[in-house]
């Protein structure tokens, strides 16, 4: 492949509208998860929604399953490149003199996402699939709350999201700005923009946290 | 000042390098750190042992020539200079002092501190001009009308010295700062709309081929850069490039 699909800028265009993606997909995660702090009720109706309609599972969710493989596939692709373009390191590099920790050690923070989705399927995605087409169980639109809930009683697991969550909120810091940089986005809004990007790196990966903790303690 | 200097050694491109150190004593806080080396260097010669070779020459910040990797940064501790302009009181007594080259696959070592530049020199040829008859009876470039904010931004873009601190600096090794000035300030001119899409799909090809990294927008680059060019040249770079891609 020659042209745009192996130009650097291409990648990092790719890796922006992957990463975008991905962000407005929390921001609907999010909405759903939070449901379950006030009604059981709400939370069920959504989550059945979700887990039964046709556009969302046959058409949404193998488009967003491709999002997150495009994503991460991309940085690694990324990383090697970058680092095969430095063979022989600095014996002394000062990295913090000139840019964020955030900002250096994407794949860090990503790999940790990459392996909390591995949790994150371990616990819903699989026993869904499973629930749903493997064992063909009747339809419960009930379920989906004490079975999430339920999740949450082990300390160790809340304190594994709770983590990973940490990290999404160091990712989103620096990933979810340098996007719209990285689509061309400098202009007067510029400036407004970070700021936005900054608190919802901040804000919605505390939501997640205090829905798991609000859980873990409603469990005790 | 008595300082000790950790400087990279290195015989030529193919051999092995490795950090040697020198004490060097009674340095003046006045004096640039190229000076220093120079004192460095002259009393190498007195002992018969090799000077370190590095790269200067108009020493006043303008040509882009000297560089190093000075405690980890390019052009040293201070911002907006290069490493002629870099003085000896950034540093305190007893300070020690680690010098290497600037590190990248495309920058690759020559001897001691001084590296093969010219994959900037062939970005630049893939189409950092612009193509004016120069017969005689060429336009006044000053007849054609600019927007005073483009004038300035693309004179600001102009001000790059292709010194390689942004690909020094940047832990992914890219070049993307160089080469989207260079870009810029031929797009944000009249004279340099003409050839504006060829120009900037050939230079970031040219520049994917030399093997420099992927910017991951860490702002390194901007920060270490001795003109201060800014990100938003990248940022213009990556429009420019989309759009041109889709032409």
């Amino acid at each position: 492949m020659g042209g745009i699909f192996n130009s650097s800028i291409a990648r990092k265009v790719a890796m922006a509208l992957s990463g975008l993606f991905l962000v407005i997909f929390l921001l609907l995660h999010f909405i759903i998860n939070f449901t379950s702090v006030f009604s059981a009720d709400v939370f069920n109706e959504y989550s059945h929604f979700m887990g039964t309609n046709v556009l969302i599972q046959f058409l949404l969710q193998p488009i967003l399953i491709l999002g997150v493989i495009l994503h991460f596939v991309l940085g690694f692709v990324l990383e090697y490149r970058n680092r095969s373009a430095r063979p022989i390191n600095y014996v002394r590099f000062n990295g913090s003199a000139n840019s964020s920790w955030m900002s250096r050690n994407m794949i860090y923070s990503g790999l940790v996402i990459l392996a909390f989705l591995g949790l994150h399927f371990y616990d819903f995605w699989i026993p869904e699939v499973v629930h749903k087409y493997i064992e063909s169980h009747p339809d419960d639109p009930f379920r989906y709350y004490h079975e999430t809930v339920a999740k949450f009683e082990s300390p160790v697991r809340t304190g594994l999201y709770v983590l990973s969550f940490v990290l999404l909120s160091l990712h989103l810091y620096h990933g979810f700005s340098s996007s719209f940089q990285s689509m061309g986005w400098a202009n007067k809004y510029a400036k407004g923009l970070r700021g936005f990007t900054v608190a919802y790196a901040i804000l919605i990966p505390l939501g997640f946290i205090f829905i798991a903790l609000y859980h873990y303690f409603n469990n005790v | 000042m008595n300082l000790t200097l950790k400087i990279w050694r290195q015989k030529n491109a193919t051999t092995k390098g490795k950090l040697q150190t020198y004490p060097i004593s009674d340095v003046s806080p006045d004096m640039s750190f190229l000076e220093m080396l120079d004192v460095l260097n002259e009393e190498l010669i007195e002992k018969g042992e090799e000077p370190v070779v590095f790269d200067h020459d108009c020493r006043e910040g303008i040509c882009g020539t000297c560089s190093l990797q000075i405690n980890g940064e390019p052009h040293g501790p201070d911002r907006a200079i290069t490493t002629c302009q870099l003085h000896m009181r950034m540093f305190k007594d007893g300070d020690t002092i680690t010098i290497e080259p600037f590190r990248a696959a495309a920058f690759p070592v020559i001897k001691d501190l001084m590296v093969n530049r010219d994959s900037f020199e062939r970005i630049q040829q893939a189409g950092g001009y612009v193509s004016v008859n120069t017969s005689g009876n060429t336009q006044d470039a000053n007849s054609i009308p600019v927007q005073k904010n483009n004038a300035d931004d693309a004179f600001d873009a102009a001000t790059c010295i292709g010194c390689g601190a942004c690909v020094a600096a940047c832990k992914n090794a890219s070049a993307m700062l160089f080469t989207a000035a260079k870009v810029s300030q031929f797009a944000l001119l009249p004279q340099g709309k003409v050839e504006a899409t060829r120009r900037v799909l050939a230079m970031v090809e040219q520049m994917d081929k030399e093997g420099f990294g992927n910017c991951t927008n860490t702002g390194a680059c901007e920060i270490e850069c001795p003109k201060g060019i800014s990100l938003d040249n990248i940022a213009r770079m990556n429009r420019e490039y989309l759009s041109a891609s889709m032409k």
